[in-house]
């Protein structure tokens, strides 16, 4: 009952202090909208808000797919030849120290009106990093013991790979999954801001500021919040189904 | 001798050399080794002299660069599964539970018991070292000696002929260690197998042992053994009398003169 109150009393606390501040300096709205603000605006385009906001999720959802398999394809082929790793890294740092806001406005012109594949791209592009280095670090730190019970017995490297490699470097792989997570919604977003005529929350946020509708913009902030506290916390969900071995318990 | 092949466990002229960035760093030297059948023989020699590198090549993980390891007359020359081994690190799959990680070698190797038998044999192994009541919990719940139990009824679960101990008790506290030695015995007792182990410990060596090898400091052959007789199964007390102390005394002489070797 606690967890549920203290937060919950929490978020009342906040949103009265947000009201009031607005009210007390008398911000117009294109200052900042107050939180009764935000409520007719969502009413008004629900439509917009439902439709764009599955558009957002899905691009991310499946942005964030592509990553996992690259990612951790990459990452197995670093994790196990030391050669590929050495090759590989640099590049992968380089490409990574990119700011993906550059390469935005060069993927929207290369495949100019394809919304979906452009979002999905930057999506992808900024969230399989951290998965990657992750996957490799997890194997190629794997204690050689570990290797050697298994091998001892005339295991296969596959067999090794499913029993001990695998299931050992999950808790890493979920950790690397919340960062990426986060950074393929911030993708998704960005490219939906910037290309024209598009759809996806980013564009209903930048309609609300071609329509100076400052309640709608701050309504579309809120709904991303929503959107990326129910993307992280399915991977904890996950997290806990597949890796919840490594929890400590708290005694 | 040493290492005639009739022995369960041959040795023979063994002569090996990791070689580093263009480095070659000798670790044995001509060693020859022999244990019979359902004999433990312990190895000790001054760090880094070359005792794991010993057990590598028993279990078949490494070739030698001379010289020939032989199993029941056959030439190891691959991992084969008639082998279990423990090391210093337990090395339990957190993810498993106790349990679940004494069975994992019998997911590896052909085994002609069904699940249900399988699983009668690992709880057995686990009542022998006392861990009944553990079955079903994570090695994280577990303390560092109970984990080394698991980890030895994992080495003998398939049977294997030979068991190779890598320092399995060095990094237990005094007491955990000599509880440890004693389950050892009664391991031996009931479960039939071959034994090497690598130890620091003198007094775990003459304990466990019904051979103390010495091996110099690196590259490592063998300097010195000592036989030592066995009449049921010793207890603690033993390694108190006369006749331990003085062949505590006759071992750590030979520990002297292998490390002066390489201070020379």
């Amino acid at each position: 009952m606690r967890q549920y109150l203290v937060p919950g009393f929490a978020m009342v606390i906040f949103l009265g202090f947000w009201e009031a501040l607005v009210w007390v300096n008398d911000w117009p709205n294109y200052k900042m909208a107050s939180p009764s603000d935000l409520w007719p605006a969502f009413w008004r385009f629900k439509e917009l808000f439902l439709s764009y906001g599955w558009d957002t999720l899905w691009r991310t959802v499946v942005g964030l797919l592509i990553a996992i398999v690259i990612g951790v394809l990459f990452g197995m082929i670093m994790g196990f030849s030391k050669i590929m790793r050495e090759g590989l890294y640099p590049l992968l740092v380089g490409f990574n120290a990119i700011p993906k806001a550059t390469v935005v406005p060069i993927v929207a012109l290369m495949f100019v009106g394809q919304h979906d594949l452009n979002t999905v791209l930057i999506a992808f592009m900024i969230s399989f990093f951290p998965i990657a280095v992750s996957v490799s670090i997890g194997l190629s730190t794997l204690e050689p013991e570990y290797r050697d019970i298994l091998r001892s017995l005339g295991a296969s490297k596959l067999t090794i790979f499913w029993k001990i490699a695998l299931p050992k470097t999950l808790p890493e792989f979920f950790g690397a999954l919340k960062v990426a997570v986060t950074l393929a919604f911030i993708g998704t977003n960005l490219m939906e801001i910037v290309s024209p005529h598009g759809r996806g929350l980013g564009a209903l946020f930048d309609s609300g500021k071609t329509n100076s509708d400052y309640p709608l913009m701050f309504a579309v902030l809120i709904a991303l919040a929503v959107l990326g506290i129910a993307l992280y916390y399915v991977v904890v969900f996950l997290e806990k189904i597949f890796a919840g071995w490594a929890e400590r318990s708290a005694d | 001798m040493a290492s005639s092949r009739e022995n369960l466990i041959a040795i023979e002229n063994v002569t090996h050399a990791y070689r580093k960035d263009g480095h070659t760093l000798p670790v044995l030297e001509d060693l020859s080794l022999g244990v019979v059948e359902h004999g433990f023989t312990a190895v000790v020699g001054p760090s880094g002299c070359g005792k794991s590198t010993l057990t590598r090549l028993i279990a078949g993980l490494m070739r030698p660069d001379a010289g020939s390891v032989w199993l029941h007359g056959e030439q190891v020359v691959s991992p084969r599964s008639t082998v279990g081994m423990a090391f210093q690190n337990p090395v339990l799959l957190e993810w498993r539970s106790i349990l679940k990680n004494v069975l994992l070698p019998l997911e590896i190797v052909p085994t002609s018991l069904s699940k249900q038998g399988a699983e009668d044999r690992a709880r057995h192994l686990l009542h022998l070292v006392g861990l009944s009541a553990f079955e079903d919990k994570r090695p994280s719940e577990l303390s560092g000696g109970m984990r080394q139990r698991a980890s030895l009824c994992r080495a003998l679960i398939h049977n294997p002929d030979v068991l190779i101990l890598d320092e399995p008790f060095g990094a237990l506290d005094a007491f955990t260690r000599e509880d440890l030695w004693l389950t050892m015995h009664k391991l031996r007792a009931e479960e039939p197998f071959t034994g090497v182990l690598i130890t620091h410990d003198l007094r775990e060596s003459i304990f466990l042992a019904d051979e103390v090898v010495v091996l110099s400091d690196r590259p490592a052959t063998v300097q010195h053994r000592v036989a030592l007789k066995r009449e049921g199964s010793p207890t603690l007390d033993q390694l108190y009398t006369g006749e331990s102390i003085a062949t505590l005394n006759e071992l750590r002489e030979q520990i002297r003169i292998a490390r002066n070797g390489a201070e020379v």
